[in-house]
């Protein structure tokens, strides 16, 4: 039986980042588990620059971003067991057993104390939004076509609709644009674009690419091949419309609609997961329901910067190296809850008496938007944004929880225009100042 | 997107990082007058080169032989001329190299006369070929 401190799933920037704080924090023997023949996971098919910005002060491309993080690996001389795919988790007398399936050896039986998840994220499909129509070839996700282009050499098609204004559809438009391909429309549901501001501008504008805001896809035309789909104006009821309705011809449509945790494995763990992230439920040592496993990255929830996912992984490491050694006392925590405007907060517990970092989504765009983190009637933390948007996650930290803290409640309120900044950071922004990088 | 318009402003959105910063500038024909908006000094070069000369950085894959995969992802060493892009892009499309390459190594130095040279942004070894003996 192969035993180890601590056992990784998935070799993407956050299972590397929590192996490498792992072991330095003394886990000399933490194994990290691959299911691609090699690690730096969906970075190697984002070939775009933008990453990094936050973490190491450079603009670099998807694969420069997962080479930093591979160097160090190997330079810390951590062993990743590449092509091979974890089957189960199970309880056992020294913590977990883990069962793994690889190629070239076969079942593989490996005993850990701690096991991080960072297994990521999968892109919602067609099932998932209800698109009507036929079901021809040529209908896919944005991040496959991104992966057939970038890593495989395959142009998936000529005449493109894009649904969804996520950063990986605007950055699929000017990749499929750049390889000779036509993106005739990108169609977005929500009144406002999903992806930055930039990438609205470098993706779309630079090729003269409409983007139809309101917009839905509300027919697939096609009998063995995609020929054309229907593009119809949402109402504010989220019903589509007749009038206004159009026809535009093509023979692929890229979806992007969105991302969910991939926690199969995590489920058959026992792992309890949050509704509304998908990913588990974790305390402020990021550890899940069930002791010894712990949580990082896309799969703990979706984040739009990978610098994050790096940041928020190693502290995962960190943490679960001292549950390793046996000193990880959970201490006395609060319950931390999702109150006005907040969709999700992040983790769900904290540590009284100490600091605290807390990652948060709005439910809706918004301007001058008063973020407060209350403990009761007491505000521990305000700063104002001024704008917020669902699609960036917002970082605060809570500079310390008091001994006597009962619920921490994290919430919006919308200031009237031209009131004056309150009390905290005053002219911060909400993406101002920790300006990151593109998402992955 | 060309907004010149001489005498006039133009509403930018700043590419330089993330944050993506609207920015009113005006300008005649020949320079800035004014940029407002801007949350650092970048916005201000940005603006000036949006203006006249626009330039984007250029990511692309390269094909290469004896790797474990058909392509190698490639950068431009910096930003070149906008509407030189695809000129890039036909170049680095007809580009062969062999593996190994390092993450850094320069494929092709001024690629289309731009003076920018193609740099790789991964690193891959050689393999064996899979049909070999």
């Amino acid at each position: 039986m192969n035993r180890r401190g601590m056992v990784v799933i998935g070799a993407g920037p956050a299972g590397l980042a929590a192996a490498i704080a792992a072991k330095q924090q003394g886990i000399g023997d933490v194994l990290v588990v691959e299911r691609e023949d090699y690690a730096g996971g969906l970075l190697h098919q984002c070939i775009h620059d933008g990453f990094g910005l936050h973490r190491f002060r450079e603009e670099l491309t998807g694969p420069e971003y997962a080479e930093r993080y591979i160097a160090m690996a190997r330079k810390e001389e951590i062993e990743i067991l590449t092509g091979t795919g974890v089957l189960d988790i199970l309880e056992s007398d020294g913590g977990k057993r883990l069962y793994m399936l690889s190629e070239r050896r076969g079942l593989i039986e490996v005993e850990a104390r701690a096991v991080v998840l960072a297994m990521g994220c999968r892109e919602k499909n067609r099932g998932n939004v209800n698109i009507p129509g036929s079901r021809p070839a040529g209908i896919m996700t944005a991040g496959l076509a991104q992966r057939m282009v970038n890593l495989e050499g395959y142009l998936p098609g000529r005449e493109i609709v894009i649904l969804g204004s996520g950063d990986i559809g605007l950055i699929m438009a000017r990749r499929m644009t750049w390889e000779g391909a036509r993106v005739r429309a990108v169609v977005e549901i929500q009144p406002y674009p999903g992806g930055l501001n930039r990438n609205i501008v470098q993706c779309l504008n630079d090729f003269h690419i409409p983007l139809y805001l309101s917009h839905s896809i509300t027919d697939i035309r096609g009998d063995s091949r995609l020929e054309a789909v229907e593009i119809s104006p949402i109402d504010a009821g989220r019903e589509p419309r007749d009038r206004g309705r159009f026809v535009v011809p093509c023979d692929t449509l890229l979806l992007s609609v969105g991302l969910v945790p991939e926690n199969e494995l995590s489920l058959k763990a026992g792992v309890e997961l949050d509704p509304v992230t998908q990913g588990p439920v974790v305390d402020s040592s990021l550890m899940t329901s069930v002791e010894g496993i712990f949580a990082c990255g896309n799969v703990l929830h979706v984040h739009d910067i990978v610098d994050y996912v790096s940041e928020d992984a190693e502290i995962c490491g960190i943490t679960a190296a001292r549950f390793v050694r046996g000193g990880l006392d959970r201490g006395s925590e609060v319950e931390v809850r999702a109150g006005n405007l907040v969709r999700y907060v992040l983790p769900s517990r904290v540590r009284s008496g100490e600091g605290a970092r807390l990652s948060l989504r709005p439910i809706l765009p918004a301007e001058n938007a008063v973020l407060t983190v209350k403990d009761g009637d007491e505000v521990l933390y305000r700063r104002k944004y001024r704008k917020v948007y669902p699609s960036g996650m917002l970082r605060v930290p809570v500079p310390r929880v008091p001994e006597h803290s009962g619920r921490l409640e994290v919430g919006f309120t919308l200031a009237p225009e031209g009131s004056g900044a309150p009390d905290g950071e005053s002219g911060s922004d909400s993406f101002g100042g920790e300006a990151g990088s593109e998402a992955v | 997107m060309d907004r010149r318009n001489p005498g006039m402003s133009v509403t930018l959105i700043c590419i330089v990082c993330p944050v993506g910063c609207e920015l009113t500038v005006s300008h005649d024909d020949e320079r800035i007058i004014e940029v407002r908006g801007a949350r650092c000094g970048r916005g201000g070069e940005y603006a000036e080169r949006e203006v006249f000369h626009p330039e984007r950085i250029v990511t692309t894959t390269v094909r290469i032989r004896r790797a474990s995969v058909p392509l190698v992802p490639v950068r431009t060493s910096r930003a070149i001329a906008r509407n030189r892009t695809f000129e890039v892009l036909e170049q680095a499309s007809q580009l062969w190299c062999t593996a190994p390459v390092r993450a850094g190594q320069v494929l092709s130095t001024d690629i289309a006369g731009t003076g920018a040279d193609l740099v790789a942004t991964r690193a891959l070894e050689e393999v064996p070929p899979p049909h070999s003996g």
